[in-house]
């Protein structure tokens, strides 16, 4: 079967998120890995190969050409082959661009099932796997904590707050995947040197499938973001004392105030 | 000429980095405590190719170069000097002489299950009556039939009783010069664990790198199979001596990784402690000495990448690796006896690393060849 993992290169937020003068994140200052949760997602695809050796696992990713990385270390974990999908009109892509834009390059591989993280901790919108399904009219199973496949179907445990589902669903299927789902495995010394000598694959616009150049980039993105900023402490509060029907009121007037209710 | 790493070394790197944070420094004071061989974390080497990165994949290893090897050592070291050395001598001492003088039907029954990691390997010369002087040597084997009888003992073998596949240098035979002076002609054997006769004496205690295996190892009428003779008969001093060559640039690498894990800690303790109201950074002294330290560490790293890219490139590396190894070697005490009088008080108390890389780095000065031995073979190279 082919697996299809979407990955994506972020900033390490575990040192602590930096941010530019004008808001914006800077990319720059700060460590750049494997999302959390697509790590997950592979190693889940490296797993089903483990145990089908006939699997082939691809990764995919969209991004600057120094994403490269995220694709050798998928490949120096085990990986066979790697996508960067790459062009300066992708550029300042919001979920929506994004999705048509993997989408667009999914359509030109063989997928069985596609596995993407649940979110990548630098936006955390969870919106791009569950839109790259729609996009390819196939179903999604998110929030997988655990993955099995058993003949032409995926049965996935999907993970609630407070409950989980088991879903099973014919393939091809999209799942996202947490990183809770597993304890990713190191790379091997011999498969770093390896990913060194294979290609990875490069497309650019000219190569996505089925898209209109009004839904990619920051033209084709919905989303306008009208200011960042680095999160405001929060104040020390107001402490009043009053009895307790005053103190209603009191709470009332503010929630009012504040268009709450 | 090119000091940087490229980006697949960067990344073998940032591996190394991140196995030795995650397995190995959780279990460093712990191991040193107990003295208990870390059995986990080798396992777990095994399974990522860390016991097989310089060996080709036909014999099952990573394919990767020296450098790479070195620098896997180096990491380890920096959090545990213990699995450093478990790494080095199974890669350079038993793995690479299999490699280099073995027949096919060596390599494959040997080198593939050490360079997995499901077996473990040691290297046999040094004696009680023999360390830097090989002549004084005891142990011998004698031809009976199809088999090598050996007899003697060998002590402080790292990996010793964890091991499972062994590197052992015996005399051979006695031939005398013209002159009628007596000369030992030493060959080397594959012996497994499991041979009868072979058995463990007693378990050294020792001051630093108190997790590996040393051992005294035993031979009473043990018999070898002629098959496991590795290379030609009566040349086992000259594989001895180019194992240790190689071996030299591995605990090169584990003093290095020592001397930059207590510089590490140095640079993190002095910017927190505050004496006189300010961090011992902001002391001159502290300063100064830090800038010491870096410099000698930065020396000592490009001298053991030479030697390692020497080794790759070179047929014979003795002067890069004796090099190499004292200065490393010298480094990794002058270093740690700094940092922790840097830690003051708290630098003697075993709860801080330091003190323990302080007692793990004065063996780097000592096996394999002791610095004085690196001294006689760099000079030996100048003068001859």
């Amino acid at each position: 079967m082919n697996i299809v993992v979407c990955i994506k290169q972020v900033p390490d937020t575990a040192g602590g998120v930096k941010f530019n003068p004008d808001g914006t994140l800077d990319r720059a200052s700060m460590l750049a890995i494997m999302n959390p949760d697509d790590k997950a997602g592979l190693e889940a695809a490296l797993r089903i190969k483990d145990a089908n050796p006939d699997t082939k696992v691809t990764v995919l990713t969209m991004g600057l050409p120094k994403a490269d990385a995220v694709l050798r270390e998928a490949m120096a974990m085990g990986a066979d082959d790697a996508v960067l999908v790459t062009d300066r009109v992708l550029g300042g892509a919001d979920t929506w661009a994004t999705s048509t834009t993997i989408a667009g390059a999914l359509r030109n591989l063989d997928y069985d099932m596609i596995i993407t993280g649940r979110q990548a901790i630098d936006g955390d919108t969870a919106q791009v796997g569950p839109q790259i399904a729609e996009h390819l009219g196939i179903p999604v199973i998110s929030y997988a904590e655990d993955i099995k496949v058993e003949g032409n179907t995926v049965i996935v445990k999907r993970q609630y707050e407070d409950r989980y589902h088991i879903l099973k669903a014919q393939m091809p299927v999209l799942v996202t995947a947490l990183s809770e789902l597993n304890e990713p495995r190191y790379m091997t010394p011999g498969g770093i040197f390896d990913a060194f000598d294979k290609e990875v694959t490069v497309w650019g616009r000219a190569d996505l499938k089925d898209v209109d150049d009004s839904d990619l980039g920051l033209k084709g993105s919905p989303t306008k973001i009208a200011k960042a900023s680095d999160k405001v402490p929060k104040g020390a509060g107001e402490k009043v004392h009053l009895d307790p029907t005053e103190s209603v009121a009191y709470i009332m007037d503010k929630f009012k105030e504040k268009h709450i209710i | 000429m090119e000091f940087g790493l490229d980006k697949k070394h960067e990344m073998a790197r940032d591996l190394f980095r991140e196995f030795a944070e995650n397995e190995a420094k959780p279990l460093a004071q712990e191991t040193d405590e107990t003295e208990v061989f870390p059995q986990v974390t080798v396992d777990k080497m095994g399974k990522y190719g860390f016991m097989g990165i310089p060996v080709p994949k036909e014999y099952g290893g990573q394919g990767c170069d020296p450098l790479t090897y070195v620098m896997c050592v180096e990491e380890l070291s920096k959090v545990c000097a213990t699995t450093g050395v478990i790494v080095s001598a199974h890669t350079s001492l038993c793995i690479d002489p299999i490699l280099t003088y073995g027949t096919e039907e060596q390599k494959q029954k040997y080198v593939k299950p050490l360079a997995t990691g499901e077996k473990l390997g040691a290297f046999a010369l040094t004696e009680p009556g023999a360390g830097t002087d090989a002549q004084g040597a005891q142990t011998k084997a004698v031809l009976d039939g199809d088999e090598w009888v050996l007899n003697g003992s060998k002590c402080f073998i790292t990996n010793g009783k964890v091991a499972d596949v062994y590197i052992v240098i015996a005399i051979t035979s006695i031939t005398e010069d013209k002159r009628g002076r007596k000369k030992k002609n030493f060959s080397a054997f594959i012996v497994d664990k499991d041979t009868p006769g072979f058995s463990f004496g007693t378990k050294e205690k020792k001051m630093g790198i108190r997790g590996s295996s040393t051992y005294e190892l035993i031979f009473e009428d043990a018999r070898i199979p002629k098959e496991n003779l590795l290379g030609p008969e009566g040349k086992g001093f000259p594989i001895a001596m180019h194992t240790l060559d190689g071996g030299r640039i591995g605990i090169a690498a584990q003093a290095l990784g020592i001397a930059e894990g207590a510089l590490d800690r140095a640079i993190e303790y002095t910017k927190e402690r505050k004496q006189f109201g300010r961090s011992i950074a902001a002391q001159q002294n502290t300063q100064f000495v830090l800038a010491d330290l870096a410099t000698k560490v930065e020396a000592a790293q490009l001298l053991v990448y030479k030697a390692a890219k020497a080794k790759e490139t070179q047929k014979v590396y003795s002067v890069e690796a004796a090099k190499a190894k004292l200065f490393a070697a010298e480094t990794a005490m002058e270093v740690t006896t700094k940092v922790v009088q840097l830690f003051g008080g708290y630098g003697y108390i075993r709860e801080y690393d330091v003190e323990r890389m302080m007692r793990d780095a004065k063996i780097t000065e000592i096996y394999e060849g002791t610095s004085e031995v690196q001294r006689m073979v760099i000079s030996g190279a100048l003068l001859k």
